[in-house]
């Protein structure tokens, strides 16, 4: 009996993440997924064990306790926070494995006999990774959030005090096999909480998706290590599709900021050389309310690029209601997501989504570029680096490469920002002193409060 | 090496479901538009907490005084089913927000 559920839980969680492929059918999949998911939870219940212990009370507490604690977050959680989010889920994730391994390895000190070597290597990989997942993702968590202490965790030589940490867990990872004393145990474990934190210090913030990516798939493959402990294929399963989907958009969000995950993790973006930034610069033009209220007014496109600027001031629904001002006036309306906008891949589409903004009117990468040449006006909201043209003229600058937004390439652009500052990568921008290029400053809510009611009055 | 061998001989069948599982992993995930990177991200993070399977199976038979594994088994599966809840009911919240424009 169990088998089969097991059966039907493994394929509805692979069909769940199938129908994930189309935003139309994303939701059934995500339903049919933890309906698996569910199933398998039961199974695992159910499912007749050797010397069996009717400990039912330990396992349904916990379960329902945290069924209550994941819906309440769930449903309070800020859109602009899933970063955040998904690092703490990802980190619990990882302690549970922990647990689990530290639990399995207790066994294995009481009862030798039972467990062959390979499988305590096993154990002792999966409590390491399990480790670094979850204090990597604290300190992820810690550096979305905007705490400054958790900028300033580096040491000197870093990589090599990881290599060296590194190396003393596999050393005292061996020592325990040979000799099995639960103290050697508590070494490696401190010693992998320690790494994972390591591991994190040296990237920047603005790389942090990337690393929680990474850290998802590190999750992943210690659930599938732990699938082979308990022989429980619906786990090996579960754990490497989130293997290969951690590792996938690892390498995705890789190829979109166009550098290389060792790059990222040993953290080289933050050194930009900064004698660079005092390039001459030009002037650059500011437009009043009433005169971008216009140039939107009688254009017959315009290209919105929103960053994440855009969503901290939550100005999404401004946003929409802008659209539709100008869409009454046959204005054509469409919005060029970058790849990396927001703080997550596919960031901006969720946050855009939450303001009802239809996702047919959301364009990519390769079309908006195409797009722009027939565009009358681009708007830039909040966003910096993903348009900065540096990243294909300037081959000293940290940006290039990148694959961008040329948003130049439409008859004018005009840039929505709070001040002159730098983007994330801490570069100045050449496209504010463009020609065709002008300038509305202002916290983005307020600006497009004022942009929204000059155009009602036109 | 002979333990690795026959472990690897033992487990022939586990060797090559994981050899499948991860060219069918990147098969379907490779699939997903960017647009729904975001949802992927949370809804194969909430999987991850597939590992509570092993917490269930381990709390089940341990012996009902051995109170130091109970406890590390049930405070596993309490986080660990934190992960799985909170992050399908979050996928969910989502999702239904792409959903809700194609009916309107």
């Amino acid at each position: 009996m169990e088998k089969i559920l097991f059966l039907v839980s493994a394929f509805l969680l692979v069909w769940g993440l199938r129908l994930q492929s189309d935003p139309a059918t994303a939701s059934k999949g995500n339903k049919l997924a933890a309906i698996g998911m569910l199933i398998a939870i039961f199974s695992a219940v159910i499912m007749p064990v050797e010397n069996s212990n009717s400990n039912l009370i330990w396992i349904i507490s916990p379960l329902s306790l945290s069924a209550i604690i994941g819906y309440l977050i769930a449903k309070k959680i800020k859109m602009t926070s899933m970063p955040q989010m998904v690092s703490i889920f990802n980190g619990l994730g990882g302690l549970s494995a922990v647990l689990l391994s530290f639990a399995e390895i207790n066994k294995w000190i009481s009862f030798p006999d039972e467990y062959q070597i390979i499988v305590v290597i096993v154990l002792i990989s999966s409590l390491f990774i399990g480790s670094v997942a979850f204090t990597g993702s604290l300190l992820a968590f810690a550096k979305l959030d905007g705490y400054r202490w958790s900028e300033k965790l580096t040491l000197p030589f870093q990589h090599i005090v990881n290599i060296v940490f590194l190396t003393m867990i596999i050393g005292f990872s061996y020592f325990f096999i040979s000799d099995p004393e639960i103290y050697y145990l508590y070494i490696i474990i401190t010693f992998s909480f320690i790494y994972g934190v390591f591991f994190v210090a040296p990237i920047g913030g603005a790389d942090m998706p990337v690393v929680i990516s990474l850290l998802n798939s590190f999750t992943g493959i210690t659930a599938a290590l732990t699938g082979i402990i308990f022989g429980n294929i619906v786990m090996l399963l579960g754990g490497i599709l989130v293997g290969a989907a951690g590792t996938i958009l690892t390498v995705l969000m890789c190829n979109a900021m166009n550098r290389s995950l060792l790059n990222v993790i040993i953290g080289g973006f933050s050194s930009s050389d900064p004698s660079k930034e005092n390039k001459e610069q030009g002037d650059i033009k500011e437009i009043s309310d009433s005169d971008f209220a216009v140039q939107l007014f009688y254009s017959n496109k315009v290209i919105i690029v929103p960053g994440y600027g855009l969503a901290v001031a939550q100005a999404q629904k401004l946003c929409k209601e802008i659209q539709e001002s100008l869409e009454a006036n046959d204005v054509e309306v469409k919005y060029a997501i970058h790849p990396v906008a927001g703080r997550m891949p596919g960031h901006m589409n969720v946050l855009l989504a939450e303001a009802d903004v239809d996702y047919s009117k959301l364009i990519e990468l390769d079309q908006a570029n195409e797009e722009f040449k027939s565009t009358d006006v681009a708007v830039i909201i909040g966003a910096n680096d993903v348009v900065n043209p540096d990243a294909i003229d300037d081959s000293s600058s940290p940006l290039f490469g990148m694959p961008i937004l040329k948003v130049w390439e439409s008859k004018s652009t005009v840039v929505l920002k709070r001040s002159m500052s730098a983007g994330y990568a801490g570069v100045q921008n050449p496209l504010f002193f463009k020609k065709n290029n002008k300038m509305y400053f202002g916290d983005a809510k307020e600006s497009l409060q004022r942009l929204s009611s000059e155009l009602k009055n036109l | 090496m002979n333990e690795i061998l026959n472990f690897l001989v033992e487990n022939e069948i586990l060797i090559y479901l994981l050899l499948f599982t991860i060219l069918l992993g990147f098969e379907v995930i490779s699939k997903v538009p960017s647009v729904l990177h975001t949802p992927l991200m949370s809804g194969a993070n909430a999987i991850s907490g597939i590992v509570i399977l092993g917490a269930i199976i381990l709390i089940r038979t341990t012996e009902s005084e051995n109170y130091i594994t109970l406890i590390l088994a049930s405070f596993a599966l309490f986080v660990g089913s934190i992960n799985v809840f909170g992050g399908f009911f979050v996928t969910n919240r989502m999702l239904e927000m792409f959903n809700k424009k194609k009916k309107s």
